[in-house]
């Protein structure tokens, strides 16, 4: 990562690692920062607010019509009663996939992303490509994930351009009758939430659980 | 603006190669949680907001904001702003060292780790309140204006000057082309359905939906 050529104070280093160091300290050592508290904001993302979050939602919704219902028509107000609540889902709404509508998001403009409930994005999300295509050319988009809708499916994209964060509510497989919850939320995958895929089939589970490395 | 941020239907930017979900790790190095970890904290010293952030990205030069990671445009953004409100100065920033103490005003505002939680559990909400009358209702059929602001905006170029139908009302938020400039006004938001044929040619069978505010668009 480092460079190892020497370079004086007027040639600010280029590479991010050292840039953000010297930022790191310079905000520290003028008291505006505490790096205590970046470490805090790590371990909230790496531990507690992640894409779980969304899948409890999701098989809520599926094993509970009452919350399904409220779901879809104040999602807010579902999410939160959750215990998911703040920065980048302060403003929820769910879309659901049909037998004959599918749904994607996007953020065209930068990364707008639900993190309350699938905390923060991949960087395929982030990517240029991503964010140029989705709207244009789903179905190509979806292809490159392993992604084929029936012939008749039709999309909906979601372009994430306000303070509104979208997602997606994916269908139940079928062949899981009387599944725990757990066992459900196995099958609903990050990607399945924002759109890219399908929630997993039960054989597709099976699969993977046989070769975790797949 | 219609910077390289402004991505929708753009050709030419390659495969997306996911990493496989299952084997994707949340950070890709650690300078990139510190980055995360910097932007916020630093956000919470509240010399700027959302969308006066967004626009500091935005309006790097196209080559830099393409060829950057997400993070490295994130990078760029506060040391931008940060120099620019004065909260640290360009030499301060090329050196990694301080040259005058900051306020007490601003060190006051220094979130301790205790703080966190708190903070990122209660977030950041948008809706604001105005006093215009709501123009549109579900079911209209809209154009959204034709314009080229030089300035921050969330309409995107793809559907400027197109037809769409409100699908949904969302209240009353702030607005982002002026929250950018520090002016921090409500209008009424909407999401807008756009025909896939109308956006990128016939045989398109997409329905995109954009959040639009009121000022974007005209009744048709």
């Amino acid at each position: 990562m480092g460079h190892d050529h020497s370079h004086d104070h007027t040639d600010p280093p280029s590479d991010p690692a050292l840039r953000v160091k010297a930022l790191e300290s310079l905000l520290v050592e003028k008291g505006l920062v505490d790096p205590a508290a970046i470490d805090e904001i790590i371990e909230t993302y790496e531990t507690k607010v992640g894409p779980r979050n969304g899948a409890k939602v999701v098989v809520r919704a599926w094993t509970d019509p009452d919350f399904k219902s409220l779901l879809l028509s104040d999602a807010n107000k579902a999410i939160h009663s959750m215990g998911y609540t703040g920065r980048q889902g302060e403003h929820m709404k769910v879309v659901e996939n049909t037998d004959t509508r599918h749904n994607l998001v996007v953020c065209t403009l930068c990364s707008c992303y639900p993190w309350t409930v699938l905390g923060l994005p991949p960087v395929w999300y982030k990517s240029a490509p991503y964010r140029a295509r989705a709207v244009s050319d789903p179905k190509g988009v979806l292809a490159e994930f392993g992604t084929t809708l029936p012939k008749d499916m039709k999309i909906s994209v979601w372009d994430s351009t306000s303070e509104m964060r979208f997602l997606v509510l994916p269908q139940r497989p079928e062949g899981t009758d009387g599944w725990t919850t757990a066992e459900l939320e196995k099958l609903v995958t990050r990607n399945s939430m924002i759109g890219v895929e399908q929630a997993l089939t039960p054989e597709r589970l099976q699969a993977r659980e046989s070769n975790p490395t797949a | 603006m219609n910077g390289a941020h402004d991505l929708g239907g753009m050709h030419g930017l390659g495969p997306i190669n996911p990493e496989p979900e299952r084997k994707e790790p949340l950070f890709h190095a650690e300078w990139e949680k510190r980055a995360l970890g910097l932007t916020l904290t630093a956000g919470w010293l509240g010399q700027w907001n959302i969308d006066i952030s967004r626009f500091a990205r935005e309006r790097q030069h196209p080559v830099a904001y393409l060829s950057n990671s997400y993070y490295e445009n994130w990078l760029a953004g506060l040391e931008t702003l940060l120099v620019e409100r004065d909260v640290i100065s360009s030499e301060e920033l090329a050196m990694g060292k301080a040259i005058d103490p900051a306020p007490k005003e601003l060190t006051d505002k220094c979130a301790p780790a205790s703080a966190v939680q708190d903070i990122l559990a209660s977030g950041g909400p948008c809706d604001f309140p105005t006093n215009d009358p709501q123009e549109f209702k579900i079911g209209d059929k809209i154009k959204v204006i034709q314009f080229n602001p030089t300035g921050h905006t969330r309409a995107p170029r793809y559907i400027r000057g197109h037809e769409g139908t409100i699908c949904d009302y969302y209240g009353s938020f702030i607005f982002p082309d002026e929250n950018a400039q520090g002016n921090k006004t409500g209008q009424h938001l909407y999401n807008v359905s756009f025909d896939g044929s109308q956006l990128w040619g016939d045989g398109n069978d997409t329905t995109i939906h954009v959040d639009l505010w009121q000022s974007y668009m005209e009744k048709l």
